[in-house]
């Protein structure tokens, strides 16, 4: 089946799905737009939330037979499309899904859906705007992780910045302007690198078909400086350390969709570019700067662990805390073991979950107390028990508790870390430690004692449709803890398959 | 024929209770709400009977995967379940004496808002205990151990509105993630050296174990591994110095200290160092190290129990020091001693808990033994069945902890791991304060003069049946399951196959060889030939001596320094308080202010913004919008570019 011999070669779908990736980056961006031009016709908020809500829906659905139909023992690219785009540069529309797009693909989707719902009281102002940004959002970012021409990557990249940019400066915090500036400019500069990188990439290669990158034979020289170049595009947006300070600021000025979207999909653009471009396209610059990825990411777990301690923010509490799950992402990969890379991707999705469901926690109370700052609640545990019951398991997937999909990336990337280097392993397994504290400390201040206030003791427990979407992350949450072996089988082939070309190697 | 569904539906009926209790408890009442739990872990219990009845009678050992739970590289983790002996034993143990705790409950918390959500959190409870024991691996094993740490937590801080209930919740959490932190660590260097996490395969494998990549040269695997597995154990089963959580716990209601932090999820730490006996008995280092900190453990916390006045925090570092005791066996290779032990242990100990709670409720809640005495008369069940358990935990023939505690002393004498010797004097010291704070407790409690205030003494009077009879169904093994089963536990080869003891050091024969036979009676009779006898019942007299009319005798040593050193409880809560969590507070605030913010992204981040602006001011400058600036410019560029082609060229 496969065509050619190198490394993540395509071959095509069969008839019914072969354009399934294209629904998947066309519908919703449609969908946006259609939004926008009902939105300035007058039609009513709730309709467009109601249309809204069916295009994210239908981009769901869309998603999950790139699950099902996913051929399980097959190397390579599936749901391959390929067609010319600008013909004088040899840049083609090509898209293909291996384990680890399918897998961001459907978080993208789902937390796409949650995201509209999760608006439907609160945002009341610029509706048609608001979803409209989420849907291009989703779009956009589908086209990221299912391009696999360097151009399209690229626009793709960097036209998912323009939505966010857009909901953090529009339906932001105070300092909105600040934060999405910042946001902006940051992770802007660290993406020019990478197109430099790209630009070199396709003068040796003479194509911009990232399957041309991976057989290209390259120096070592080369190899770092276009593993810097693309580290300074992508380190900015997992976020590594110390490039993450733009995070805390952007989620905290976020409306709670934007956070959601910020930590569950769009950190993840980040570490699917390690994944898709680093690692296969400068495999032995990355075997040696392996320590630096490391390093950078144990200072990421500890470092970050107790900064995040520190916080009075609930929202910058969670923000930190990404970064700090973030870390084993990275560390997982640059482990080179089998258990680090399935470990690490499956903690790109568990993240997804647990950060956006906290993310969702804090948008819960926040409308109702409009308030962020931990010491101005206390005891909301007596007036939301439900709304208690649902943080404490995101808490203690947050915590990486065995049995939520938090424990499940982590434990996988510990036991990769044992089998390297028992310091290495004992410095990350200090996040069982850290992690707890910083969350149970956090969920204890917020949630136990007795009412701190009126305003608490004022508070409404959680309505259907939060109880929902609660519920939603918390199925997730507990099905990938108890069961992950759906979504490791999925990207093992993937996994493999990048081992065995990193060991290869190109000199 | 027990069918896998059977073993399977073990654990995952109180699951199905716990779901059920608190999903719909709060819709359909507590009646509701307590019969599927109650239900739920009979159903537990029941499976467990009919299971043993095969595994022990028979001598079938069930060892199967359920699913595969994820794979990568070539190896695959599964969750799956293994009953053997040991895990069968433990099982009754974890089912009866939570079921007990069941029904207890019904009374003891019948005025209590939370109902519901208490008979979740103990349903529960007993599924990850369940999984915990019945593991066939490694991972599952952790999933169970860090559950159970969970429910801990839940319950603790059940009474959540309780300043002092969250902070215990939170430091018992914490502390055994200190452990957990040890445990991960041995399991992935399980799965480093082995290439599985099946216990099967690793034990079979383990005699084989050398040097491993991933340490430094000249550890020794097994050494490292079992060591950092033990950090686990020291952890949950409250080991010095993590013990600190385990007095805190205390904060919980009364029946899970009974359940939790007595008789099960607190063991977990022996059952899983006796499950790894394959792997222990290859570091002699290890067992060393297991040996000195149950010895230590052992007599440093039961002097603890002779000063405090709470009547749970008695009982709680008597568990401390009874958890000593069993993992100084471990260490002496005495594993069947201490499984034992913690068999015995569990009736006794929930016993003396659930007693306690009984006097809790007639005192409207005092905890306070200064303000209690007398209680004899007016709570005879309560105080008869205390008396069997008390008399059960200082060891004195024939009750039931005599002969586990007596062949725990004796197999630490018979030991020759570095460090036995000690260990040994310790252990038999202990003997004498165990009998001491345990009679201390029962003359404070229940003799003498009534303390307590006029109100609260006419209210005073017998529990309920919910109470009262798990207090006579726990006392009856309190009494005699030690002399029932000292025989077949230890002499009849029970646990050949789950327990390995390496040649020569088979501490728990030469003990029986030394006290005359695994006989009950033979046992009990040998006892005056040793000076554990008399030191327990020197103990006994002692403390009814000391304790036996107010002003007491102790006053004496009130203002001493032993005193107040025992009082501080040595000072560990005050350093930790102090060092561990203060310290990262403070470390946390300033890499977060000094670092994060002041560093990274003011210097560095928005100072490079701040660059760029500063720059921009500065070339802003040139435009300055007048015509006759800008001619004039471009006058002296078209003069410099004329004559640089005109002469230098």
């Amino acid at each position: 089946m496969t065509r050619g011999a190198g490394y993540n070669r395509g071959f095509a779908g069969d008839g019914l799905v072969d354009s399934l990736l294209s629904w998947l980056i066309w519908l919703p961006v449609a969908g946006g737009a259609g939004v926008l031009a009902l939105g300035a016709r007058g039609v009513c908020p709730y309709r467009l939330k109601a249309l809204a809500g069916g295009v994210a829906l239908a981009a769901f659905l869309l998603s999950l037979p790139l699950f099902f139909r996913f051929d399980g023992a097959a190397v390579g690219m599936q749901f391959v499309e390929d067609a010319p785009w600008i013909d004088r540069f040899g840049i083609r529309y090509a898209l293909g899904a291996d384990g680890f797009s399918v897998l961001m693909i459907l978080l993208n989707t789902f937390t796409t859906l949650l995201v509209v719902a999760a608006c439907w009281e609160v945002i009341q102002t610029r509706v048609a705007g608001y979803l409209a940004a989420f849907l291009i959002m989703s779009g956009l970012t589908n086209g990221v992780f299912a391009a696999t021409d360097a151009v399209l990557f690229y626009v793709f990249w960097e036209a998912t910045l323009i939505p966010l940019f857009i909901v953090i400066g529009v339906w932001g915090g105070e300092r909105r302007v600040y934060a999405a500036v910042k946001f902006f400019l940051y992770t802007l500069t660290g993406s020019l690198l990478m197109l430099v990188a790209l630009l070199y990439l396709y003068r040796e290669a003479g194509s911009f078909s990232l399957a041309a990158f991976y057989d290209l034979p390259l120096t070592m020289g080369a190899q770092t400086a276009v593993f810097f170049a693309f580290l300074a595009a992508f380190a900015v947006k997992v976020p590594m350390t110390p490039v993450h300070t733009w995070l805390p600021d952007a989620h905290v000025e976020a409306p709670t969709g934007g956070s959601i979207v910020l930590a569950a999909v769009m950190l993840k653009l980040g570490a699917y570019g390690l994944l898709r471009l680093s690692l296969p396209i400068a495999p032995d610059a990355s075997v040696e700067y392996a320590w630096l990825m490391i390093a950078l990411s144990l200072v990421a777990i500890i470092y970050i662990g107790f900064v995040a301690l520190a916080q009075e923010d609930i929202k910058k509490l969670i923000a930190y805390s990404s970064v700090a799950h973030m870390g084993f992402v990275t560390l997982g990969f640059f482990l080179f073991e089998p258990w680090g890379i399935v470990g690490g991707a499956f903690q790109m999705l568990s993240h997804g979950f647990v950060s956006g469901a906290l993310f969702f926690c804090v948008g819960v109370v926040y409308d109702r107390m409009h308030t962020r700052k931990i010491s101005d609640y206390g005891g909301v545990a007596n007036t939301m028990p439900k709304y208690a019951a649902l943080f404490m398991l995101f808490a203690m997937a947050n915590a990486g508790l065995p049995g939520t999909s938090g424990f499940v990336g982590e434990a996988m990337v510990i036991f990769a870390a044992a089998n390297v280097n028992i310091w290495l392993a004992l410095a990350a397994a200090t996040t069982l430690i850290t992690g707890a504290a910083y969350t149970l400390y956090m969920y204890k201040r917020v949630m136990f004692g007795e009412a701190a206030s009126d305003a608490v003791r004022g508070l409404k427990d959680i309505n259907r449709r939060e109880l929902a979407i609660m519920l939603a992350f918390a199925a997730l949450v507990l099905f990938a803890g108890l069961w992950p072996l759906p979504f490791t089988d999925i990207m093992q082939p993937a996994a493999e398959n990048l081992l065995a070309h990193v060991e290869k190697g190109k000199l | 024929m027990v069918s896998h569904s059977l073993i399977v539906s073990a654990p995952m009926a109180p699951l199905a209770g716990a779901l059920a209790a608190g999903l719909l408890g709060a819709r359909l009442g507590r009646a509701f709400a307590h019969w599927c739990a109650i239900l739920s872990v009979g159903w537990a219990f029941v499976a467990s009977v009919l299971i043993a009845r095969e595994v022990v009678g028979e001598g079938v050992v069930f060892n199967f995967d359920w699913y595969v739970w994820a794979r990568a590289g070539g190896v695959s983790l599964s969750a799956g379940f293994l009953v053997d002996n040991l895990t069968a034993m433990m099982m009754l143990v974890v089912t009866f004496v939570s079921l007990m705790v069941h029904i207890y409950t019904v009374g003891y918390m019948a005025e209590d808002p939370g109902y519901c959500r208490f008979f979740s959190y103990i349903a529960l409870f007993t599924f990850a205990m369940l999984m915990l024991v019945m593991a066939n691996n490694f991972l599952q094993l952790f999933f169970g151990w860090e559950a159970v740490g969970l429910v801990s937590y839940l319950l603790i801080g059940f009474w959540f509105k309780k300043a002092s209930a969250t902070y215990a919740n939170l430091k018992a959490f914490l502390v055994n993630r200190v452990g957990d932190l040890g445990f991960l660590l041995g399991v992935g260097l399980v799965l480093a050296a082995f290439g599985s996490l099946d216990y099967a395969e690793v034990f079979a494998a383990a005699p084989g174990v050398g040097a491993l990549a991933s340490l430094p040269a000249g550890w020794d695997a097994a050494t490292v591994i079992c060591l950092l597995l033990f950090v686990g154990a020291m952890g949950k089963s409250a080991q010095f110095p993590l013990h600190v959580w385990l007095p805190d716990s205390m904060e919980g209601p009364t029946p899970i200290s009974a359940l939790i932090h007595a008789a099960t999820m607190v063991t977990a730490g022996i059952f899983m160092v006796a499950r790894m006996s394959p792997l222990f008995e290859l570091s002699e280092t290890a067992l060393s190290v297991v040996l000195m900190v149950g010895a230590l453990t052992a007599f440093f916390m039961g002097l603890l129990g002779l000063v405090q006045n709470d009547i749970k925090r008695v009982v709680a570092y008597s568990t401390l020091s009874q958890l000593g005791y069993m993992t100084a066996a471990l260490g002496a290779s005495a594993y069947s001693a201490a499984i034992f032990h913690l068999f015995t242990h569990a009736f006794f100990k929930a016993l003396l808990f659930l007693a306690a709670g009984s006097v809790i409720i007639a005192m409207h809640h005092e905890q306070n033994m200064a303000k209690m005495g007398g209680l004899r008369k007016k709570m005879p069940v309560t105080y008869w069945t205390a008396l069997a358990g008390s008399l059960a935990l200082a060891g004195l023939p024939p009750f039931a902890g005599f002969y586990s505690k007596d062949v725990i002393i004796e197999a630490v004498g018979a030991s020759l791991a570095p460090g036995a010797n000690v260990a040994y004097w310790a252990l038999t010291a202990g003997a004498f304060v165990t009998a001491l704070y345990t009679t201390r407790l029962l003359m404070l409690a229940f003799h003498g003069e009534g303390r307590m205030d006029d109100h609260t003494r006419e209210h005073i009077k017998e529990s309920p049946l919910t109470v009262t009879v798990p207090l006579v169904l726990l006392a009856i093994p309190s009494v005699l399951i030690g002399a029932v089963t000292v025989a077949p536990m230890l002499a009849g080869g029970f646990f050949d196959g789950a327990i390995v003891v390496g040649e020569g050091r088979d501490t728990v024969a030469m003990a029986l060889e030394k006290m005359g036979g695994a006989s009950w009676s033979g046992m009990a009779a040998h006892a005056i030939y040793s000076p554990v006898f008399y030191l327990a019942l020197a103990g006994v007299a002692a403390g009814v001596w000391l304790y036996s009319g107010y002003p007491l005798r102790t006053e004496m040593f009130a203002r001493g320094p032993i005193y107040r050193a025992l009082l501080a409880k040595y000072g560990f809560d005050d350093f930790n308080d102090w060092f561990f969590a203060g310290g990262a507070r403070r470390l946390a605030a300033v890499l977060w202010r000094r670092v994060d913010a002041a560093v990274i992204d003011n210097f560095f981040v928005n100072g490079a913004a701040r660059l760029v602006a500063m720059s921009s001011r500065a070339a802003r400058k040139v435009q300055t919008g007048a015509i006759y600036h800008y001619a004039f410019s471009m006058l002296c560029a078209v003069a410099l570019v004329l004559a640089w082609r005109l002469w230098l060229r």
